[in-house]
């Protein structure tokens, strides 16, 4: 069961070892091997984080069409491979196969530069993320802090693709939108003070740490009255971040043809496309760890804990995309100034009183 | 030189290379959006060399607030000006013989400055968490001023929301 | 502190080249036959060249509200950078720093209502 629960770490120290055994032939100096060393494992675990978040939004790809079509009473995609499993692989081919059209009188570089400076912060965010114990590429101790601000960079990117179009409906959409993930924003890291508040650190292994008590339950989201409503604001104001149903009218094809990515095609517009699916992905990761307690749990290896737990928030996201309506974008501004805000802001008072207060005796009481 | 000071001198110059390059860009730049793009890089630069001097909270807040806030505040103001698309005319006045002297006369005396002030250098690397210190510090020693601020943001909205109503 | 930097900026290295690879794949095996109707802009069945100078100039009727939503975006921004230190600090420091919050909330606070009152945070 150890070996199982620590089977990442210990590759990874394996790993390291072969590589200083490799190098130790080689006579350089302490200082220089450790760095190389370090560099080589560093790259080694970038590259195998990004193909494991590839075939994650593959999967989540795939999950989502199905899922949509029971939802519908459909089938689903079922042709390409057994359960319609390769029909993500076989859209990334057709992507990249389609010609890129880059409209008249559009400004190329800003044009051709605005999926990276939508799709890079997104997996840059995936750095601090504990994937399980002893299984985060890197503990920053201002971990939190890092997921907010590089999550606001893509903002710009956004912006830049409904500038760089020279289309009505794309500057529109994309100003729109720009407004919308801004106003969701200010919602989103005011629950988060409530984490750090419960924690008492802003680094994400110190969090996961935190929340071991109860036998691997003592989450935040229990934290009655405090953790349900943060939650519950993180998890609105993040669908609305990333732009997801019901929250989308950024690019609801009915309301203002695809907004921001109306002139894009190939494989720029399926870096829009995945780089949503990474962000979608990216919070529901956060909300896993920061609410539902990351990688802890009775029995099971930790990483799978984590997995669950996350598909099973991406599975209320794309549940909840099935089943409520569109905003009106009246109503999406109003509702994160005047509802959730007011609430957030309630929500911090109440949680700075619940740790004076309620925590110690919780913890005398062996929860938490 | 052993490998980390080298690593810190690489890093330390790639950021500044970046942050020189954006302000390049964004007084060079004709055309306004592009110019607010370059403002952008240089931001995050400045976020780099933050993060160089083991200053993290500082580099974190730089780049949620002024990528993430001010250069989206920059950006809509841009959109204000009806001249974007049209180009903002030659690059340059007559005053520029004037304007390059006192550059050069500002770039010596920041010079000056930089070289031959006696800093403070300490030898010690900072392992902590620092972010509960300035927690701490915000609270008790610099009371004042964080109270200030609260009332600093209250002016800045008022005023530009009446500003903005007419 | 600096070599977990490190690693961070290899990260972002890595993060960046990923989509310029994948755009240099797509780039050796897409087809490229531009021509006028393909590259002209979206504009709902009407030709986009047809249309007169001024309507071609691409803009929008600009409302100061964008601008609001993002100032307003500003301020509590700022508000909630100076919450976390607070918040991580909050155990270590008496009830005192509770009340100074509040204060410092609730001055922020007013600012919203303002806002509120003034119908700036009104989607017209």
């Amino acid at each position: 069961m150890d070996i199982l629960n620590n089977l990442f770490p210990n590759l990874y120290d394996w790993l390291a070892g072969a590589l200083h055994a490799l190098l130790a032939g080689l006579n350089l100096v302490k200082d220089a091997e450790n760095a190389i060393v370090a560099t080589i494992m560093a790259l080694v675990v970038v590259v195998v984080l990004l193909l494991w978040l590839v075939l994650m939004v593959l999967a989540m790809i795939w999950f989502e069409r199905k899922t949509a079509a029971r939802v519908q009473d459909r089938v689903g995609p079922n042709r390409v491979g057994p359960w319609g499993l390769l029909q993500p692989i076989a859209d990334t081919i057709k992507m990249l196969i389609k010609e890129d059209i880059i409209p008249t009188n559009a400004d190329r570089l800003v044009h051709t530069l605005a999926p990276i400076v939508t799709a890079a912060p997104a997996v840059l965010a995936f750095a601090v993320i504990p994937w399980g114990k002893g299984m985060f590429p890197v503990d920053l101790n201002i971990g939190l802090l890092w997921i907010v601000a590089i999550g606001s960079i893509g903002t710009i990117g956004i912006f830049m693709a409904g500038y760089g179009s020279n289309n009505k409906f794309s500057l529109l959409g994309g100003m729109r939108a720009v407004a919308q993930m801004v106003s969701y924003e200010v919602p989103q890291v005011l629950t988060i003070v409530v984490i750090a508040l419960l924690a008492g650190s802003l680094s994400l292994n110190k969090i996961v740490d935190a929340q071991g008590g109860m036998g691997g339950f003592g989450w935040y989201i229990l934290a009655f009255p405090v953790g349900p409503i943060a939650f519950v604001i993180y998890y609105i104001s993040a669908l609305a971040e990333v732009n997801r149903t019901p929250f989308d009218l950024p690019e609801g094809e009915s309301e203002i043809v695809a907004g921001h990515h109306t002139e894009y095609s190939g494989l720029k517009w399926g870096m829009f496309y995945v780089g949503e699916y990474f962000n979608f992905f990216l919070v529901c990761c956060v909300a896993v760890t920061l609410f539902l307690g990351g990688w802890q749990g009775p029995i099971l290896p930790p990483y799978v804990w984590f997995i669950v737990k996350v598909y099973a928030l991406v599975l209320l996201g794309m549940w909840i995309r099935m089943t409520w309506p569109r905003f009106r974008v009246d109503h999406l501004m109003a509702f994160a100034w005047k509802v959730l805000v007011p609430i957030a802001l309630v929500n911090i008072i109440l949680a700075s009183l619940f740790v004076t207060y309620a925590l110690p005796a919780l913890k005398q009481m062996g929860l938490f | 030189m052993t490998t980390d000071l080298f690593l810190s001198n690489v890093g330390f110059f790639v950021m500044g290379l970046m942050a020189l390059a954006g302000a390049l860009i964004a007084v060079s730049q004709q055309n306004l959006l592009r110019a607010a793009l370059g403002l952008i890089l240089a931001f995050l630069g400045v976020a780099g060399i933050y993060f160089m001097l083991e200053a993290e909270f500082v580099g974190v807040v730089q780049i949620l607030i002024y990528v993430g806030a001010i250069s989206v505040l920059i950006l809509f103001a841009v959109m204000l000006t009806r001249g974007l698309m049209r180009g903002a005319g030659s690059g340059h006045n007559s005053q520029w013989i004037g304007a390059a002297f006192v550059s050069l006369l500002l770039f010596l005396i920041l010079s000056a400055v930089a070289l031959f002030a006696h800093w403070n250098v300490t030898a010690t690397k900072v392992t902590t968490d620092l972010v509960p210190k300035i927690g701490v510090d915000l609270l008790t020693t610099y009371l004042l001023p964080f109270e200030a601020i609260s009332l600093l943001l209250l002016a800045a909205l008022v005023g530009a929301i009446v500003i903005a109503r007419e | 502190m600096l070599d977990r930097y490190g690693i961070v900026a290899l990260f972002a290295l890595v993060a960046l080249l990923f989509p310029p690879i994948g755009l240099f794949m797509s780039w050796l095996v897409r087809p490229k036959k531009p021509n006028k109707s393909k590259l002209s802009t979206y504009e709902c069945g009407l030709e986009f060249e047809d249309f007169p100078e001024e309507a071609q100039q691409v803009w929008v009727q600009f409302r100061v509200q964008y601008y609001i939503y993002a100032l307003i975006f500003v301020v509590f921004d700022v508000e909630v950078v100076f919450l976390y230190p607070w918040a991580v600090a909050y155990n270590s420091l008496g009830i005192f720093a509770l009340v100074e919050m509040v204060i410092f909330l609730a001055i922020l606070v007013v600012a919203l209502v303002y806002a509120w009152r003034k119908n700036q945070l009104k989607w017209v």
